[in-house]
């Protein structure tokens, strides 16, 4: 049978293991993922790494599959090359293992693959190897993805929440929401202007440049479900140490911020898939931030407040007239399958 | 030209640092802890976002009152709507916050899901158009809100009346804001030094309509902005009302509000509506609270026109919900035992939670209460 065709569907044999399966590797998945290491097409990846390693992995049920700016499988290989580069790795390899519903069109899948390899090209990581499987109709939502990733650590870099001491600069990458605002709008069937999307995207660049340029960098983390909010308090409990931002400091698109405002959002707990948070020490934040502005992803960064001894533990929002906001953990999943 | 964008950050946060001091000044002659009412859902979210009652010193308080027009609808209303909406002949238009206001058994949004045909407006004069466009419908505007929103909804059945349209209709719900305070004072359980009155509402009202407070209660009103900075100065002129032993009601939001309110607006409110008893979840039932639409525009009210037949709606059952203290301001969001457990803005069981303007939404979204940082 052929997969060419734009009309095909995916069928329970597509995940059997058979002849047909393997059609499907060779017309839909081989052609996008192809590389020296993937066509060996043995069980496994033979890879080559060098020091020391980090690895990840994560899997993906975003609803709508496809929305503005980018597809579950952008989110797919970029959330796993993110994680690796908030450890303060080089990413190499990644697996992705795909989970395909009875009836998904092969096309859909196509698009997926395609847009899979384009963000890992990007990134600088080889799609190694990876698994179909497909279940009965009605058993999962079209698809659902997971990745793994390794890569090799940066040497001399040390990430870790407990190097977060009082006094450091917070920097935060670009705009918050933009994500979880274009998924929010498709959901609810509100217009947005059509500048207004995912801001889905491989900052291990970005992170490399950063590293670079603020060796002493405490900690990088990409604020997705929970938002920056989580992110803060999460390292304001690990490293005992208090947060305070600047509310006029915190870059908000004003259509995301109309978004939240009409369903009772707040962009700081929102999630974000191409943005970078950083704790630097003060006297290598200037450097920091102009290794992020350098980037196509971080051209909005900017400092968004400071580590403090007083209150460990509590992150604050400084608002406008001086008052003191406590931004709380987010409790429970504010906005479901947004990743 | 607002206030903030006059001052820089620097200049906000030094006149807003003089005004917290000066209310701590004021406050402290007095002798005894303030307690300040805020009655509009828009203040009490502002309120938050600024941080205020973090500023504010020890013997100043803040409660939120009944101003969320979401927040004090009734189950019953939302059942009524909810049965319209199941019917095959109807077309509800309503804002969208209502979608998710649970009523007894269900919601609009579980209706909607279940193949009603809702359609969220921004305006009750979308609903002309729709009403046009489904000649064989009957299109029902779900007309809840305050002062703010009745002249737009009256103006609708002037214009479908103008029109000759025969299909549209109004489930009401409009309600006033000064029986309510009135109701508050009353209410020996709450205790409140001044007001921080609507600034929209009085738009539409002007000033005069909140004498009552000055006269009959001798109790402090100011009406005021949505910006921080002019919240801090009605609160500072509360204070120094309380600390100087006067009751007036003053306007901090002058540019807008007049003291006869909009005229036209109130005209064309007073040509449709006439003020009735209404119910107000969580409260009760308060006299001359509500609107319903005099004689001549009966032809337009759905609960005339279509009568739901008794039996069809739900028996109201208890929650355990404490929003009516809540909205009176007994109470905090945190004494209620769901709050934050059962009940959260995702799977709300009181309409505080759902509207954003609510109450338990704002305590939720803000903080869920906390309102000291560190030691300060």
């Amino acid at each position: 049978m052929a997969i060419s065709n734009e009309h095909e569907y995916i069928t329970l044999a597509h995940g059997a293991g058979g002849k047909i399966s393997q059609e499907l590797m060779e017309q839909v998945i081989l052609p996008e993922f192809g590389n020296p290491i993937l066509n060996e097409m043995h069980d496994g990846a033979r890879l080559s790494l060098s020091g020391k390693l980090a690895f990840t992995t994560d899997s993906y049920v975003v609803q709508p599959l496809f929305f503005n700016g980018g597809n579950i499988g952008k989110l797919a290989v970029c959330g796993t090359v993110n994680d690796l580069a908030m450890t303060g790795a080089v990413p190499r390899y990644i697996s992705a293992g795909v989970i395909l519903e009875e009836g998904f069109p092969v096309e859909d899948l196509r698009k997926i693959a395609h847009t899979m390899k384009e963000m890992a090209e990007e990134a600088g990581i080889a799609i190694v190897t990876g698994d179909t499987k497909v279940v009965e109709r009605g058993k999962c939502d079209g698809i659902y993805i997971n990745t793994a990733g390794i890569g090799e650590l940066i040497e001399g870099v040390e990430i870790s929440p407990k190097k977060v001491k009082p006094g450091m600069k917070v920097l935060l990458s670009g705009f918050l929401g933009d994500h979880a605002a274009t998924i929010l709008a498709g959901r609810h069937g509100l217009e947005m202007p059509d500048h207004i999307k995912t801001d889905c995207a491989p900052l291990a660049g970005l992170t490399q440049a950063l590293l670079q340029a603020a060796p002493h960098t405490a900690v990088l983390r990409d604020p997705t479900r929970g938002g920056v909010a989580a992110v803060l308090n999460e390292i304001a409990a690990a490293s005992q140490c208090g947060i305070i931002i600047e509310e006029e400091d915190i870059p908000v698109r004003e259509e995301v911020q109309g978004v939240c405002d009409m369903l009772g959002f707040d962009p700081l707990y929102l999630a974000n898939e191409g943005k970078c948070v950083a704790f630097v020490p003060e006297e290598e934040a200037g450097a920091a931030l102009a290794a992020m502005k350098q980037s196509p992803y971080g051209k909005e960064a900017r400092i968004i407040g400071e580590t403090t001894a007083q209150a460990p533990g509590q992150v604050a929002l400084r608002t406008a007239i001086g008052g003191l906001r406590v931004v709380d953990m987010p409790l429970g999943n504010l906005v479901p399958r947004i990743c | 030209m607002s206030l903030a964008a006059e001052l820089s950050r620097a200049q906000q946060r030094q006149v807003a640092g003089e005004l917290v001091a000066e209310i701590g000044r004021l406050a402290e002659k007095c002798g005894r802890r303030l307690r300040f009412m805020e009655v509009c859902g828009t203040h009490t979210v502002s309120i938050f976002r600024a941080g205020i009652r973090q500023m504010l010193p020890e013997n100043v308080e803040l409660v939120s009152g009944p101003g969320c027009p979401v927040c004090v609808t009734p189950d019953e209303y939302m059942d009524k709507a909810i049965a319209y909406a199941r019917r095959e002949d109807v077309i509800i238009t309503t804002f969208g916050d209502m979608l998710k206001v649970p009523g007894t058994e269900s919601s609009l949004s579980e209706a909607k899901a279940a193949g009603a045909d809702i359609r969220i407006v921004y305006s009750p004069l979308d609903s002309l158009q729709v009403a046009k466009e489904n000649p064989d419908k009957k299109v029902i505007f779900l007309a809840v809100g305050f002062e703010t929103t009745a002249p737009t909804a009256a103006a609708t059945v002037l214009a479908a009346e103008q029109a000759g349209l025969q299909n549209l209709y109004m489930l009401s719900a409009q309600k006033l804001v000064p029986p309510a305070l009135r109701l508050l004072i009353d209410d020996p359980e709450v205790l409140v030094d001044g007001f921080i009155l609507p600034g929209h509402v009085s738009v539409v009202t002007g000033t005069e309509v909140f004498r009552f407070l000055e006269t009959e209660y001798h109790i402090p009103g100011v009406v005021t902005g949505f910006e921080p900075l002019q919240i801090l100065r009605s609160l500072y002129r509360l204070t120094k009302q309380v600390a100087e032993g006067e009751a007036k009601i003053e306007n901090e939001y002058g540019s807008v509000v007049k003291p006869q309110g909009n005229p036209t607006s109130l005209a064309v409110t007073s040509k449709v509506y006439e003020p009735v008893a209404a119910k107000w979840r969580g409260i009760g039932e308060i006299p001359a609270s509500g609107l319903k639409m005099r004689e001549a525009y009966k032809a337009y009210d759905i609960e005339e026109v279509l009568p739901l037949p008794a039996g069809q709606l739900p028996a109201t059952k208890k929650t355990g919900c404490r929003c009516g203290e809540v909205l009176k301001g007994i109470v905090t969001p945190h004494d209620c035992p769901l709050f934050g457990k059962a009940c959260v803005p995702t799977h709300a069981i009181g309409p505080c939670m759902v509207s954003v303007e609510g109450v338990c939404a704002a305590w939720y979204k803000y903080g869920k209460g906390i309102f000291s940082y560190g030691n300060q």
